[in-house]
């Protein structure tokens, strides 16, 4: 880089290709397809190294971001990986999914002044440069400890809490409860935002270091929390937030009328895309309205569209602002052609025979801000109306699970059903189990999960090797 | 990977039973529950109920009516072929204690899974009385299991062939009128649980229905096979599959299990086409 240029470059970021909106919408290959070495060293350039760097701050799990960047500046980028390695153990799903513009880019010095250093781009490059440039493990295992621990759940806080625990040497087994590993990473996001080859190319890492993973085994059903306390030294429960939550409104349980949860499985874990090649079949509405504003609201009205919807729309009932989505992903629905019913909310489900035939929806306002600080929508009276639709899917929340803690003596649990733990160390009401993830905090992100998962794994440790 | 052990045509040509290697469900399942299984790396996820449980060789049993791709897919799987995946055990158990005279009414593949519930009231010292319905006797199954168990066996037909000519509710209400039961207990086609459950109605006599929703992951995650009983929605895998029959929205369920009929149908022409299959033992 010539220092005539350089004024510019470091105030705007360097784009990512993208697949064409056009294209991309009729099919499941990734949206975004990463950077060019050079493209890489051209971003990693911008990066100021920082002497109080405050990224790291924004980081849950604190990855040594300008450090890894100056690796990729100087086209080190094994050293890069080596480093986010040390930290993170999904760096090729959190460069894809992390939502950095609240938390690391959030934080980054040069966002005061122009566009953030695009951290999770370069994290995902090392990620995928590495899985492509190397194969097979490259973390050193100790001497076994002769510990054994049992992990519960295969999403990103059990994944991390294994690793991090073979990593000590420890006897790990995950108990996971459907036939693929991964949690929300394989039947949630979808193949085009996340491809399942880098799931299990990361879950195959653990394989490699020895980690035991069952699948098919429902903890609190062919197995208990309190059986597997008798066969292990500790336990980490990371069942996730998994139990759909519906309205209540009048036509729910119509044909046609989905959970986004059940849509997203269907697509994802079972390849409905691909029917009758695969055998798990899925409705393709010609008309689909998807009610929410999250994440997974924009996964499953963008799955719609790729499944052959000829119009997918989001219900919304706060306006744009408000919506609890990542930035990028409403940019790249709104691209794909994707329909908002903004400061809308529906009342019930319309049926023939059976079917979906509309939804009814109220038109709301924005009043005052309630305890969330979002100001609360309130129906505009007399301002129904009625969207014709085949396919309708509720992607308002997740609540907790109750297989496990139903079954499981003594567990504490708040009002809603999710576990309580120490704030520091993951530790449950009772000795010896831990937890973390969705099923302490309720749905959040990936990272955080992660970042629970390690935490365990430190008190774990400690725990074990102390008594 | 679950190894089949034994398998059996027990109803020329659609109705198999199997027995599988499955030790550690054998060792929790009970009678009422059941597993999902998925053939193979391009397979659905289907529930099936147990039949059987042998905790002491580690086995369970299925008794499987071919009725589409993926039951007839598996009707081509023989001893020493593997399942992909099974889990279980899956749903509450049904709950057993000791009523008094139970009248069981099981109705298709309904009549296996009522085999070892039949047992278990046995052992709880009940009287027992099964009404086991089909349309004609060669496509009865189960009857000299049931048999040893019950006290008292009453066949329907519908053409007549074996036993009251009829199907299972006339049976059902003649034996109400004659001899009360303290709980009814049915497990079949919807269809049937919906008539069993009106003709006990009026007799107020509780009945347990076992309700066959369509399900994918069978552990609460999609809400795809809720039901609605009594004006809440439940999810019959997690919160069933036994329900209170004089509760359940009849209609709402037999509607859902509709869901996908073109595309099964699709799908199952589309395998036939690809697959010359014969039955064999
Ligand atoms: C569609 C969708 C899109 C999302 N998009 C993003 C995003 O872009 N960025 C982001 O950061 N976050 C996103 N999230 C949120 C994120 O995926 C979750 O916060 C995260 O996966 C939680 O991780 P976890 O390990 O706690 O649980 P999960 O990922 O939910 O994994 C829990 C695992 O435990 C298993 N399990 C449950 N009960 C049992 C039992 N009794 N026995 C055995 N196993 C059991 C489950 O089958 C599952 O595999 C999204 C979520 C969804 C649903
Ligand atoms: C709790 C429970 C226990 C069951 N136990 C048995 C049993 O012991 N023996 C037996 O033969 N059958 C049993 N069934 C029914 C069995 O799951 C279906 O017959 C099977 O899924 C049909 O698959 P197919 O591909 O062969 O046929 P398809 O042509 O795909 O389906 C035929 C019909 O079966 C139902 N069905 C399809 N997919 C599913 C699914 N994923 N889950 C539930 N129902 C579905 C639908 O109503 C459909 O119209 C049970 C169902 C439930 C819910
Ligand atoms: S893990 Fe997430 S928050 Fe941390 S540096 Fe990577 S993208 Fe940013
Ligand atoms: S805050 Fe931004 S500029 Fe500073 S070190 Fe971190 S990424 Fe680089
Ligand atoms: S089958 Fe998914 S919740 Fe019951
Ligand atoms: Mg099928």
């Amino acid at each position: 880089m010539t220092e005539n240029n350089s004024k510019e470059t470091i105030l705007t970021r360097t784009p990512i290709p993208e697949q064409d909106p056009a294209k991309r919408r009729s099919n499941f290959d990734e949206v975004a397809l990463g950077y060019t070495p050079e493209m890489a060293m051209k971003e990693a350039a911008r990066c100021l190294q920082c002497k109080r760097p405050l990224c790291i701050d924004g980081c849950p799990i604190h990855i040594p971001i300008p450090q890894f960047i100056k690796a990729i500046k100087e086209g080190n980028f094994e050293k890069a990986i080596g480093l986010i390695k040390t930290a993170s153990f999904l760096p090729a799903v959190c460069g894809r999914v992390c939502p950095q513009e609240d938390q690391c880019e959030k934080n980054c010095t040069l966002g005061k002044k122009a566009e953030p250093v695009a951290i999770g781009y370069l994290e995902r490059f090392a990620a995928d440069y590495a899985m492509q440039n190397r194969n097979g493990a490259d973390v050193k295992i100790p001497k076994p400890t002769g510990k054994k621990i049992a992990i519960v759940g295969s999403g990103p806080a059990g994944l991390t809490c294994a690793y991090e625990l073979a990593r000590l040497g420890h006897k790990i087994t995950i108990f996971e409860a459907l036939h693929d590993a991964g949690g929300v990473l394989v039947y949630g996001i979808p193949e085009f935002r996340l491809p399942k080859r880098i799931v299990a190319h990361e879950i195959n890492l653990l394989n490699e270091i020895g980690v035991e993973i069952v699948t098919n085994a429902v903890v609190g059903k062919l197995i208990t929390i309190d059986e597997i306390m008798e066969e292990f030294n500790a336990c980490f429960i990371g069942t996730g937030a998994g139990l759909p939550k519906f309205m209540g409104i009048e036509g729910e349980n119509l044909n046609g009328v989905y959970s986004a949860n059940e849509f997203l499985t269907r697509a994802n874990l079972m390849k409905a895309y691909a029917f009758p090649e695969y055998d798990t079949p899925i409705k393709i509405g010609k008309r689909v309205a998807v009610i929410g504003g999250g994440n997974v609201a924009m996964d499953a009205v963008r799955t719609a569209l790729r499944l052959g919807a000829r119009e997918a729309m989001i219900i919304y009932r706060r306006s744009a602002n408000e919506m609890p989505a990542r930035k990028e992903e409403i940019h790249h629905a709104f691209e794909e052609g994707v329909q908002f019913e903004l400061l809308t909310s529906p009342v019930r489900i319309i049926g023939e025979d059976g079917w979906v035939k509309s939804v009814e929806c109220v038109r709301m306002e924005l009043g005052e801000p309630d305890k969330s600080g979002r100001r609360s929508p309130i129906a505009v009276k007399g301002s129904e109306f009625k969207i014709p639709v085949d396919v309708v899917i509720i992607a308002i929340g997740t609540g907790a699970n109750p297989i496990l803690p139903q079954s499981t003596r003594k567990l504490a649990l708040n009002k809603c059903g999710y576990i309580i733990v120490d704030e520091e160390t993951g530790q449950t009401s009772r000795e010896g189990i831990f937890a973390g993830g969705d099923i302490v905090t309720g749905s959040a992100t990936v990272i955080l999960a992660m970042g629970a998962g390690k935490k365990a794994a430190k008190a774990i440790h400690e725990y074990l090797m102390h008594i | 990977m679950a190894k089949i052990l034994e398998k059996r045509l027990i109803r020329y040509p659609d109705v198999f039973y199997y027995r599988i290697n499955a030790p550690l469900i054998s060792r929790k399942a009970k009678p009422g529950q059941f597993v999902i299984i998925r053939l193979h790396e391009r397979g659905e996820r289907i529930p099936l109920s147990l039949a059987d449980i042998n905790s002491e060789e580690g086995t369970i049993s299925l008794i499987v009516m071919a009725v589409g791709k993926t039951t007839t897919e598996m009707s081509t799987f023989n001893v020493g072929d593997e399942i992909l995946d099974i889990c279980g055990p899956l749903g509450q158990p049904t709950h057993i204690q000791k009523y008094g005279r139970v009248i069981l009414v099981g109705g298709g593949f309904g009549v296996a899974p009522l085999y070892p519930i039949a047992m278990s009231l046995k052992e709880m010292g009940n009287e027992i009385v099964v009404i086991m319905g089909a349309r004609s006797k060669d496509l009865l199954i189960y009857e000299n299991e049931m048999r040893a168990v019950c006290d008292k066996v009453l066949i329907t037909t519908d053409d007549g062939s074996k036993g009251i000519k009829g199907v299972v509710t006339t049976a059902l209400k003649q034996e109400l009128e004659q001899s009360s039961a303290n709980i009814v207990m049915a497990v079949g086609p919807a269809v049937m649980m919906k008539y069993v459950s009106e003709t006990t109605r009026p007799f107020g006599i509780k009945t347990v229905v076992s309700l066959n929703s369509i399900m994918i992951d069978g552990t609460g995650m999609c809400g795809g096979c809720r039901v609605s009983v009594g004006g809440k929605t439940r999810f019959a895998c997690t919160d069933g599959p036994d329900f209170d029959g004089h509760q359940v929205d009849w209609d709402i369920l037999i509607n859902r299990q509709k869901t996908y009929i073109n595309e099964e149908r699709g799908s199952f022409e589309a395998w036939k086409k690809r697959h010359v299959f014969a039955i064999c033992e």
